[in-house]
């Protein structure tokens, strides 16, 4: 199929930045859609241009890395999926798409597609663990019992792979959902529940301070979400900080 | 020259780590903020060490090339983790793990490191536990297990099919401790391009800035390389697109012996490949080969046609089926190690039974399982003479509830539902057994250079069973090496902090300038890739699953001519001081170029078939491959000395006191 790709330009931080329109063509349904970006970007290196920067690198939808809004949508038009799974045979010959890096103001371009989530590294360092040395003198794992459906609950918030299109998605660039998700992999297990108070003052403080917006629950969030995380984990979160904060 | 020693310690086998760790050296608390320690790569290995230095006190600065150690790629591990718990009460033991490694290795890993790799194997889990990594629990709250290949017993933890993902978040996060605590200082989306040594030790690094293009100086008292495997060598892997040698070959340029790098796992389960503009390989779990059932059309004819779309797999009768790991290894079926399995795809698939149109997969069925599962839920839920359907709903949601998210992976990449007709799986490179050679303690043969995880050669010999990587990640990041490291530094407390300013950074900045410059300069006329492919082609065809002389000797020819044309015509668009992931690229498959001829000439001068090695001249009558243990039950450690084709050989015998050599054998 032959495309026509409008894809945002920009070189460093300070460069205001605008979109550029490419054309891309002989274009295979079962590319991946970093593929046929890889296609553009080996054309333009034989035309000495500059290629476009996009961070990738699993690209089997599991390290977070790649971050493209796509069409307005945070990781393109498929559903449970990263950017780097979404394949072509989701678009048809002659589309335009438009592809434009992850928006937030917490969240400022480095160069063209690729974006600086350092404020999600500070969020976590401000309480995103269990106190727990690991020289390996603790007891033995079998010693707590869990309820298999709250280890279930646990690790389905705990699938969030920290890549940014839960704040993409919403309107006030809001981190809830991806706070909500260490929270509440926290908060279900035993482990989790000695420092739960700090932890969850602790993470929303540092959330207001990278400057992330406020969730006012339109959803967009789980929606996108490529591990379907659930907004179940902002109610959670909620009422973690209520009881934490009386 | 260096000589080598592994420092193996005395005493019985069973006894070795822990009397070896009553008189081990050691660093007191107050000096410990004294010393300064480097890691690169926070993967697993990596992420684990940084965060059990700083917790000892030592001020870690740790390195990665993405940007957060949680995308390293030991996140992509999918299956689980070995521990001998033995929770299932199926007569599992430590000896029994480290006899398993060994021999799933076929002979070629050190005896005493993988029996202490098996020793602590159960504290690992006790740890991630209380770090709150959310395991698999049975509905009495207790952990699950599950069988990977090469073994008879269940000894794997798993968090469903994203193992890999919970362990790092879990490192990751007692990283992140520690990095609040200012006890790690974290550097990311930077890029090691050279350690520096002074009189001798490893005092330091030279690092790219991957967002503003600067080089920096870093000084340590030790250097730790937590980098991860060479599979990108084949261009197609199940590697990460960033996963490089680069820092594992720049040591080895600067002193430490690289061993055994054709030791290379060629993993069963991937899903094959689709076309020239491919740029990786995704990885389906070994944990699928529980319950998949792997086959090919036992008629040619039936082959064909499904080649050319004519039939399809469900219309094949049981009967015209051919299991063909059931029906050559009866005792493991489907469940063989990886290595074998991988040749009897190849063979299927050479002998002209590949069910796609290249030719190049077989079948990876799930029927059986769904029916087995549906028939045991209809009873649990006291469903009488359940029809079908009924059945085949109930064992779907029970495949999907244990591999949900490979199957949903599966169905995006081939748009196919694997749920209603077979999975198409082939091998791809995966992981490498190979690398820095180390001693007993973790350490080069460059002092105070240490090697952790898969970049390090020492555990899993010629060959690496499932669900043992993560094992031996966490084990050297958590409670070998924060041990081992202090044996060394004890002698360092005096040396106070170590400056970047002697002629030994400037040499070593320098070297790194010049060729970056070069590059930016170049104007050539083919982009890095272009090259990267052409070498991954040769390593594929020449090196991969089968190997002889005539073509190995050809493949170190070629790539010598790549090189050559590399370094003549590669194109490196944009400048040094700036984001620019083209100059990222051609650093690293520089490197490749290197270590790709390295690793022919060792399977080269490597004449028997061992693990994941296959030397198409040593097979036995019936096609198997065949050790050689009179002349080669040893490490190949190799020196670098200028040029890959002139490095030189030296040999770590390998002793096995423990455990009798044997002929391999799953029948």
């Amino acid at each position: 199929m032959n495309l026509t790709l409008k894809i945002w330009r920009q070189k460093g931080p300070q460069d205001k930045g605008q979109m550029v329109e490419y054309k891309v063509t002989d274009i295979s349904e079962h590319m991946s859609f970093l593929e046929m970006m890889d296609v553009l970007n080996e054309s333009l290196v034989a035309k000495n241009e500059e290629p476009i920067a996009f961070d990738h690198d699993c690209r089997e939808g599991i390290c977070g890395m790649c971050s493209l809004q796509i069409n307005g949508e945070p990781h393109g038009p498929d559903r449970g999926i990263t950017t780097c799974q979404l394949h072509m045979r989701m678009f048809k010959d002659g589309d335009t798409i438009y592809i434009e890096p992850f928006r937030a103001n917490a969240f400022p371009v480095i160069k063209d597609l690729v974006v600086d989530r350092m404020s999600f590294e500070r969020i976590q360092q401000a309480g995103g663990y269990i106190s727990v040395n690991t020289s390996g003198n603790t007891q033995d794992a079998n010693s707590i019992p869990i309820p298999k459906h709250n280890a279930d609950l646990s690790m389905d918030a705990a699938a969030c792979i920290g890549c940014g299109a839960c704040v993409a998605s919403c309107k006030n660039s809001s981190a809830m959902l991806f706070v909500a998700a260490k929270v509440s992999q926290f908060a279900l297990l035993p482990q989790g529940k000695i420092e739960a108070t700090d932890r969850v003052k602790n993470m929303v403080a540092q959330m207001d301070l990278e400057g992330f917006g406020n969730c006012t629950n339109t959803g967009a969030c789980e929606i996108e979400c490529p591990k379907g995380i659930s907004i179940e984990n902002i109610a959670r979160l909620n009422r973690e900080y209520l009881t934490a904060s009386i | 020259m260096t000589t080598l020693n592994s420092r193996i310690p005395e005493g019985p086998i069973k006894d070795k780590w822990t009397l070896y760790k009553d008189k081990i050296n050691l660093v007191n608390p107050a000096n410990k903020r004294n010393i300064d320690i480097i890691v690169i790569g926070t993967g697993l290995a990596g992420g684990s060490a940084a965060a059990t230095l700083a917790e000892l006190g030592y001020n870690v600065k740790a390195f990665a090339y993405q940007d957060s150690p949680r995308r390293a790629h030991s996140i992509a591990a999918q299956g689980g983790i070995n521990a001998a718990k033995n929770y299932m009460g199926d007569g599992d033991s430590n000896y029994r793990l480290f006899y398993d490694t060994v021999k799933g290795g076929d002979y070629r890993s050190r005896e005493a490191n993988v029996y202490r790799l098996a020793e602590v194997s159960g504290n690992i889990i006790d740890q991630c536990v209380a770090q709150g990594v959310p395991f698999a629990r049975d509905y009495g709250g207790l952990l699950d297990n599950r069988s990977f290949g090469g073994v008879l017993v269940s000894r794997t933890f798993y968090a469903k099919g994203q193992t890999g993902q919970q362990l790092l978040l879990g490192a990751y996060s007692a990283m992140n401790r520690q990095i609040a605590r200012g006890k790690i200082e974290m550097f990311n989306r930077h890029e090691m391009l050279d350690v520096v040594k002074i009189d001798g030790k490893a005092r330091g690094i030279i690092a790219r800035n991957l967002i503003t293009g600067e080089i920096e100086r870093h000084s340590a008292h030790a250097v730790v390389v937590a980098t991860g495997g060479y599979g990108n060598v084949y261009f197609l892997s199940t590697n990460a697109m960033g996963s490089n040698a680069t820092a594992a070959w720049k040591i080895h340029k600067k002193g430490a012996y690289f061993a055994n790098p054709c030791f290379t796992q060629i993993h069963p389960t991937c899903i094959p490949r689709s076309g020239d503009y491919q740029s990786k390989l995704t990885l389906m779990s070994e944990s699928l080969r529980n319950d998949g059932r792997i086959w090919v059309p036992a008629k040619i004819e039936d082959a064909k046609a499904i080649q050319q779309g004519k039939l399809k797999p469900i219309q094949i009768a049981e009967e015209n089926r051919d299991y063909y790991l059931e029906r050559r290894y009866p005792a493991f079926g489907n469940l063989v190690p990886r290595d074998v399995a991988s040749r009897a795809a190849k063979e299927r698939c050479d002998a002209g039974f590949g069910v796609n149109a290249t030719g190049e997969a077989v079948y990876l069925d799930f029927a059986s399982a769904i029916k087995r599962y549906g028939t045991e839920q209809a009873k649990i839920h006291g469903i009488h003479n359940p029809s079908v359907e009924k059945i085949t709903e109930l064992g779907e949601a029970v495949i999907e509830e244990k591999y949900g998210n490979l199957f949903q992976m599966y169905e995006k990449i081939i748009d196919e539902n694997p749920y209603k007709t077979p999975m198409m799986i082939y091998p791809a490179t995966h992981y490498t057994m190979g690398g820095i050679w180390v001693d007993y303690n973790l350490m080069t043969t460059v002092p105070g250079l240490y090697c952790i995880g898969e970049a390090n050669f020492s555990d899993h010999g010629a060959n690496r069973l499932g669900a043992s990587a993560l094992m031996q990640g966490l084990a050297d990041g958590y409670f070998v090496l924060p041990y081992t490291i202090g044996d060394y530094l004890a002698d360092d407390i005096r040396t106070g902090k170590i400056s970047t300013d002697g002629p030994e950074f400037d040499a070593a900045e320098k070297e790194i300038k010049d060729k970056l410059d070069f590059f930016i300069n170049n104007k050539g006329t083919h982009s890095v890739d272009y090259f990267h492919k052409k070498l991954g082609l040769v390593m594929w065809n020449k090196v991969g699953m089968a190997r002889n002389e005539k073509h190995l000797k050809e493949a170190i020819k070629e790539i010598q001519e790549i090189r050559e044309d590399f370094w003549k015509n590669v194109k490196v668009p944009g400048s040094l001081y700036e984001f620019n992931q083209e100059l990222e690229k051609a650093g690293r498959v520089a490197d490749f170029l290197e270590l790709g001829e390295l690793f022919a000439k060792d399977a080269l001068e490597r004449e028997e078939s061992c693990g994941g090695h296959f030397r198409e001249e040593h097979i036995t009558d019936d096609g198997e491959a065949k050790r050689d243990d009179v002349n080669f039950a040893y490490v190949a450690a190799w020196e670098y000395t200028g040029k890959p084709s002139e490095a030189i050989l030296h040999k770590e015998e390998l002793e096995f006191k423990d455990i009798e050599l044997k002929t391999r054998s799953y029948k």
